[in-house]
């Protein structure tokens, strides 16, 4: 097979027509409640944030939708098709090429002892690229595109600090050109400097790929920064939502208004 | 100790109860059915270490038949321990010609290599394997390469092999260098040389690998292809010492390099002693070679 299967055109689509649709998600581990009834429509080039406290849901709401776990009740369309009634072979090709997930640990999401290249390259030759040339350099400009040196391709992530180990996670996920990216804590751990150029970074690259993203974080600014429309939950139900300047400006809820009145002014 | 005479009241045909044989033949069997899948089967304690070819033996002892002629292949040896080992186990507990000589086998054990001279149909070759699972070193959960190999999710294998290009500058994978079965499985050869690897496709003899500590057996009927794994830009090459063997004379066969002395001495040799031995009694003799 050659490179060109794993170019993907994106098509042209109706921007009118939702890329996701979720209809009463539920989840639950026993009788607890890990997320309930969670309903929304996520638009082409559209970036949602989900808020709330650690234990709201978020996260298992997140990897419901990314279908890393079943859910119990509901239903997931993409681009018009049932996620939940999908063969387990067509979800996981979708996991690679359509969709990407960027964890918050990027150990998680990178191959420790596999060199950026080898990591960048990866989903290609998952999904039949076979020569080496236009592999490696395909990789070489995604680093460059992540602001990693193209001198820095052979080493492997273990030699490469916080920041650049999450950007590198960005550059594997991006390299297929997905069109839907869940982001899990993209900044989590990072200190608010390499925070603010990781956060640039990404409204970049949302803005030019046409992304439609999910992400999850319990920081407010995050979602200022990236999000269009937000999502705030509390105790595995989505207790407010709407456009984000909306909802942080003058938050409704109770939970809402505690939450952003807890940021520190600084 | 037991002599060949006495094995019929000491231990049952090849060792293992007919129970235990009936089990590694199904999955043989099933094996042969599903080129290059592994079936796991239920391996027995060995009198050997792990390590030393207990699923080798078992695959043999389960395919064993009194007429057999076992031949038993060390690095392509048939003088080293292991091979003498193993081939005495099955003297005494099967009582069964042996034979150093490939074609005359019916039946041969080998570890890390396929023999120099051609099989032919009706031989069975039985590998002796340490690590089955080709993506092992790659995904460390069993449960994700199971599913990798249920979902054909192969990409792994060639960051394997990115990796190489990357740091070598070519594909240094150079012994248990997988294949791709009949266009479905990924399979691990066991650690024979590259250079062996297109002996295992399309050869008439049927091949059985045996891993007695991961509990696997899996196989590849005659006439099966397999095929090594590449790049467009860097396509599979087998490799060899670029040497002559010093004894035979012999350009094409995979060769040992043997220190003779302190001062740098060396010579190649094939690592194929019947191979070489058989070309020596032709009359071909090497750099270092006498005439026989």
């Amino acid at each position: 097979m050659t490179l060109h299967s794993t170019d993907f055109p994106q098509k042209m689509r109706d921007p009118d027509q939702p890329l996701l649709t979720v209809e009463n998600l539920t989840k639950r581990y026993g009788a607890r409640i890990g997320c309930a009834d969670v309903s929304f429509d996520l638009y082409p080039g559209e970036v949602l944030g989900i808020v709330g406290e650690s234990g709201s849901g978020k996260s298992t709401l997140l990897s419901c939708l990314a279908g890393h776990q079943r859910a119990d009740l509901g239903r997931i369309a993409y681009d018009g098709r049932d996620v939940l009634a999908m063969s387990e072979t067509d979800r996981r090709r979708l996991g690679r090429t359509d969709w990407a997930y960027v964890h918050q640990n990027p150990r998680d999401g990178l191959r420790m002892g596999v060199s950026a290249g080898g990591n960048v390259g990866e989903r290609l030759m998952a999904v039949g690229a076979r020569h080496y040339g236009q592999i490696r350099g395909k990789a070489v400009d995604w680093l460059g595109r992540v602001e990693i040196a193209a001198d820095r391709v052979d080493d492997r992530p273990s030699s490469f600090s916080g920041g650049m180990q999450q950007r590198l996670q960005i550059a594997r996920n991006l390299v297929t050109s997905p069109r839907l990216v869940f982001m899990d804590e993209p900044t989590g751990g990072l200190d608010v400097s390499v925070q603010a150029r990781l956060l640039d970074l990404l409204r970049g690259l949302v803005r030019d790929m046409g992304l439609s993203v999910i992400i999850v974080t319990h920081d407010l600014a995050v979602v200022r920064l990236l999000a269009h429309r937000l999502m705030v939950m509390k105790s595995g139900r989505v207790v407010e939502q709407g456009l984000t300047d909306q909802v942080l400006d003058d938050p409704q809820h109770a939970y809402t208004q505690l939450l952003v009145s807890s940021v520190l002014q600084v | 100790m037991l002599d060949a005479g006495s094995h019929a009241d000491a231990y049952n045909f090849a060792y293992l109860d007919e129970q235990t044989k009936r089990m590694i033949r199904r999955a043989i069997l099933k094996g042969i059915a599903v080129p290059g899948y592994q079936v796991p089967f239920a391996s027995r304690e060995m009198p050997m270490p792990y390590g030393w070819g207990t699923g080798g033996v078992q695959v043999t002892a389960a395919c064993l038949v009194p007429e057999d002629r076992l031949k038993v292949i060390d690095q392509g040896a048939d003088d080293t321990t292991n091979a003498v080992s193993i081939r005495r186990f099955f003297q005494r507990t099967a009582g069964v010609a042996v034979t150093e000589s490939t074609p005359e086998a019916t039946l041969i054990q080998t570890r890390h290599r396929i023999p120099e001279t051609p099989m032919t149909e009706g031989q069975i070759l039985v590998y002796q394997v340490p690590i089955p699972e080709p993506l092992r070193f790659l995904e460390p959960r069993e449960t994700e390469t199971r599913k990798m190999h249920e979902l054909e999710e192969y990409g792994l294998m060639h960051v394997k092999l990115y990796e190489d290009i990357a740091r070598h500058g070519q594909i240094a994978t150079s012994y248990a260098y997988p294949v791709k079965v009949e266009g479905r499985y990924v399979m691990d050869p066991s650690p024979i040389p590259k250079f062996d690897n297109p002996k295992l496709s399309g050869n008439p003899a049927i091949q059985l690998f045996g891993a007695g500590r991961e509990q696997r057996i899996y196989a590849l009927p005659p006439w099966t292809e397999a095929v090594s794994l590449d790049f467009d830009d860097h396509p599979f090459e087998t490799s060899k010492a670029p040497h002559d063997c010093d004894l035979c004379g012999a350009r094409a066969s995979y060769l040992d390099e043997v220190i003779t002395d302190d001062q740098g001495g060396r010579m190649f040799v094939c690592s194929d002693t019947d191979f070489c031995a058989g070309r020596r009694a032709e009359g071909h003799v090497g750099r270092l070679g006498e005439a026989a």
